[in-house]
């Protein structure tokens, strides 16, 4: 379906609809600017935003001072103030960053400096026989062990779909399956030229993730970034694995990585990963069985008995890493254009942050807005564990997914409504269909039949004349 | 017809073979109150998916295809006054016999005096095997296209290639042909396959390759399979264009509701562990059926709740002895895939008892079992990898056995 929409001027266009494209459309409607936002992909959150560890940061072990720093405690501070009104979980786990090797301990106490400095004043140092009390299914060559009792697990996925579904609420607009071809700026106005249509606004704001800067190339014939993607490939146990621990367990970073966590995920399950592996390609999410094999060769020697439970899911994301070691987010006065890139690991937390600060930069040059006096609030389906999950109430149309529970009623709720799942994918990620322990086995008959003619890529197509006896 | 008391007798979780063979013995045998709660829409388990004979032949004296099998056999259990709640999840178990189940109409609780898990088998999926590659459409296992296309009428691809080369990857080549779905080829790591020699034929006689000794490396595709990398026996690698890829076998017990709740669960078998009678560590607990080990035909699940239901009855009447003391079976072989039971229980009337083992590959040579160094009993096999293995303990090996008191160690000797 193509759309001339060059006759309504939006006050800004967000060109992609990851986790930051999401937590950016928000904000900018809820400050009272008109938006569209455009996705490439069939669904939002189908770039970078797909595959993360879900940690709500403190931020302790980011570089002081930095615009990441910043992000992040914003961002921290703003879900936690927001999460109960849009029903957004938080698995208040803590975090141990743990040392392994006397090398290791060593580096402890720069680590807590570190913290200290970030304001994370609570996290203190434990000895081996208190990491263990902690936590006693950790392996016991343990050494020593930094407590951040404030590192948090969140849901990655109904997190910055709320916050989209907010914006769309609130009078923004999405344009899915919308890839930006080319654009102009004639001093006043963007005329961009899309997959799906001509569009215009007053300013552009770059959220697209891992094309950040070839959108830059495209629209601004230059960028100040490099997107270098780095892969990271995660396991993901039993729910029954997810009794072992509490906290997130934490390896002492090196200069390369920040290493393997092991943590519990909002949804019951624990996660091993990720690897951090560079690549040119910025969209092969390959899972590989060598770098498989590895996790779970860590994973047990962080936790032993990770080694008797049986492993559900592997998948891999890409982060768009770029040759600096702090987000790259940049205005260009000129152009009436915000850059918002190389938003890596720490996206999720910073997205809010990341928001509110482009909102200031934009707002310094821009035309004021009246912000929404009382804005509305979406409802979703709640997917964590610990939410009134839908196989509780009444009148749920009976259960599809039968691992992880996902009702017929809310496998229609997501097929249906403003911003209908595009794909299996996104389906997966609005309900965690098909995403347990069997991974389909039992349900992808029944899907198949509830999702017909709602996807591009369809799952199956009927057989013609019916089954051959 | 879902009107589910707050208790009952006896519960069972799963209308497969197992399940329903259970249910019909037990009312045979006068327990009054039986239930049987099936979380999908039609009772049967996975049968009614597996297109294919020959089932029935111990149990109805005929040959059926699965589906009628399974229609069969819920016939003949609500004949005999069987209850069955349809669309009705086991959420959790609890000590005590408390389930906790999802029904359309929410939350409820049904509270029974004995339990049976008969909540069978699934194939391995993907994720599992660690295989390379990204997560596009047309990946599945043979359970999920079965009942795609048996129970569905839908078909994910047209031209897939078959994983493996158990009983049921041969039962996915008529899968596919029910559904004109064309395999490109069928896969196996090992010379032969793990099925019958002689079927190695019938994918050839369907149009489709037997490529032994390759192993899968890699799939390719971002939204769809596009293809599937190889690495032949001679060390080659070699790129398969296909639509799909069907992942069949390495069957692995649906025991998740033993291993989220409170029952011992077996490494090895994946199961729940269990004693000679098919008890659980919560001894109100039974299991029966493929729940307890990867895999066996529906006629031995049939005779094994046949059996269990034998047991629940001398439970129920407390002529079962309750004994906290027990013997384990455990084995440190990598030659031994599993042996169930585990555990083997004191009981006044002593019974011979059969173990079930399996192989992890081709050996031959004796399977021995020790009571620290005591050999009790042994048995000579040569055998292949998923063949049915039984070693009998007989009575006078029983009473050996509890009157040492030791734990036993499985044992194999030989190549």
């Amino acid at each position: 379906m193509k759309i001339q929409e060059t006759s309504s001027n939006y006050d800004v266009i967000i060109v992609g609809a990851g986790i930051v494209g999401c937590a950016m459309a928000r904000r900018f409607t809820l400050e009272g600017a008109s938006v569209l936002v455009l996705e490439k992909s069939t669904d939002i959150l189908d770039g970078a935003s797909k595959g993360n560890s879900a940690i709500l940061h403190t931020g302790f072990d980011a570089p002081p001072n930095s615009v990441e720093h910043g992000c992040i405690v914003e961002g921290y501070q703003e879900y936690i103030q927001i999460r109960a009104k849009l029903n957004l979980p938080l698995l208040e786990t803590g975090a141990l960053v743990t040392a392994w090797t006397h090398a290791e301990e060593n580096l402890l106490e720069g680590i807590l400096a570190k913290a200290q400095l970030n304001g994370v004043v609570d996290a203190k140092l434990l000895s081996a026989k208190q990491t263990l009390l902690l936590e006693p299914e950790l392996s016991s060559q343990v050494k020593a062990a930094i407590h951040v009792p404030r590192e948090f697990v969140i849901d990655p996925w109904t997190a910055p779909t709320v916050y989209m579904l907010q914006a769309i609420k609130n009078g923004a607009k999405l344009l899915r399956n919308a890839e930006v071809k080319s654009g102009e700026f004639n001093g006043d106005y963007w005329l961009l030229k899309t997959t799906r249509g001509s569009v215009k606004c007053s300013t552009v704001i770059n959220c697209a993730g891992l094309y950040g800067d070839k959108l830059d190339a495209l629209l601004l014939n230059k960028t100040s970034f490099e997107i270098r993607p780095r892969k990271g490939q995660f396991l993901v146990y039993d729910k029954a694995a997810s009794r072992l621990i509490k906290s997130i367990i934490l390896p002492v970073p090196n200069d390369i990585t920040k290493g393997v966590v092991v943590c519990r995920t909002a949804f019951g399950n624990v996660l091993v990963g990720p690897t951090a592996e560079e690549q040119q390609s910025r969209d092969d999410a390959s899972v590989t069985r060598d770098a498989l094999n590895a996790l779970k060769a860590k994973g047990i020697e962080i936790i032993p008995a990770l080694a008797n439970l049986p492993i559900t899911a592997t998948y891999a994301g890409i982060r768009p890493a770029t040759q600096f070691k702090d987000y790259c987010i940049e205005r260009f006065d000129d152009k009436n254009y915000i850059s918002v890139g190389g938003i890596r690991s720490t996206g999720l937390t910073g997205a809010l942050g990341i928001a509110q600060y482009v909102f200031k930069m934009y707002s310094s040059a821009s035309k004021k807005h009246q912000p929404l006096g009382s804005p509305l609030y979406p409802s979703v389906i709640p997917i964590a564990e610990s939410e009134k999950r839908d196989w509780k109430q009444k009148g749920n149309e009976g259960i599809v997914c039968h691992c992880e529970w996902v009702t017929q009623r809310e496998i229609k709720k997501a097929l249906t409504g403003v911003m209908p799942a595009g794909s299996l994918e996104g389906l997966k990620r609005r309900t965690r269909v098909t995403m347990g322990r069997c991974q389909g086995f039992y349900c992808s008959a029944q899907l198949s039949q509830l999702t017909e003619g709602y996807f591009k890529e369809p799952i199956a197509k009927p057989v013609k004349g019916g089954v051959n006896e | 017809m879902n009107n589910i008391p707050k208790s009952c007798e006896v519960a069972i979780i799963g209308s497969g073979p197992a399940g329903l063979s259970t249910a019909i013995a037990l009312k045979k045998q006068g327990i009054k109150d039986v239930w049987v709660i099936e979380r999908f829409g039609d009772a049967g388990g996975n049968p009614r998916h597996c297109g294919h004979s020959p089932f029935g032949m111990r149990e109805f004296k005929r040959v059926y295809f699965g589906p009628k099998y399974a229609k069969q056999l819920v016939k003949t259990a609500l004949k005999q006054g069987v209850k069955i709640a349809l669309n009705t999840t086991v959420v959790s178990i609890e000590k005590g016999g408390l389930l906790t189940l999802s029904t359309e109409e929410g939350v409820k609780t049904l509270n029974a005096k004995s339990v049976v898990l008969s909540t069978g088998i699934r194939e391995k999926p993907r994720s599992v095997r660690l295989i390379s590659g990204q997560r596009p459409l047309g990946i599945m296992t043979a359970g999920a296209l079965q009942s795609m296309v048996y129970l569905s009428e839908n078909k994910p691809f047209e031209r897939p290639v078959i994983i493996g080369s158990e009983l049921v990857s041969f039962s996915s080549v008529a899968t596919c042909r029910h559904a004109s779905i064309k395999p490109v080829a069928m896969i196996e790591e090992n010379a032969r396959p793990t099925a019958w020699a002689f079927l190695s034929l019938y994918p050839r006689l369907q149009g489709v390759k037997f490529l032994n000794k390759t192993r899968l490396v890699e799939i390719i595709g971002k939204k769809r399979v596009e293809a599937v990398r190889v690495e032949t026996a001679s060390g080659q690698l070699e790129t398969i264009q296909c639509d799909g890829v069907i992942f069949t076998g390495q069957f692995t017990p649906e025991a998740s509701l033993a291993r989220l709740g409170h029952l011992d669960i077996d490494t090895l078998s994946n199961g729940p562990l269990v004693d000679q009678f098919g008890r659980c560590s919560d001894t109100r607990f039974f299991a029966s059926g493929n729940v307890l080990r990867p895999v066996e035909t529906a006629a031995w699940c049939w005779q094994e709740g046949i059996d269990t239901a034998q047991h629940i009855v001398s439970s129920l009447n407390q002529t079962l002895d309750v004994n906290e003391k027990n013997i384990k079976i455990a084995t440190r072989s990598p030659v031994i895939k599993f042996c169930v039971p585990q555990r083997l229980s004191y009981t006044q009337d002593i019974k011979k008892v059969d173990l079930q083992i399996r192989l992890t590959r081709k050996a031959k040579g004796l399977l021995g079992l020790y009571a620290k160094n005591i050999k009790i009993c042994e048995k000579r096999i040569s055998g292949l990898p998923e063949r049915r293995i039984i070693m009998t303990i007989s009575v006078d090996e029983m009473k050996l056995i509890f009157s040492s008191k030791e734990n036993l160690e499985l044992r194999f000797e030989g190549s």
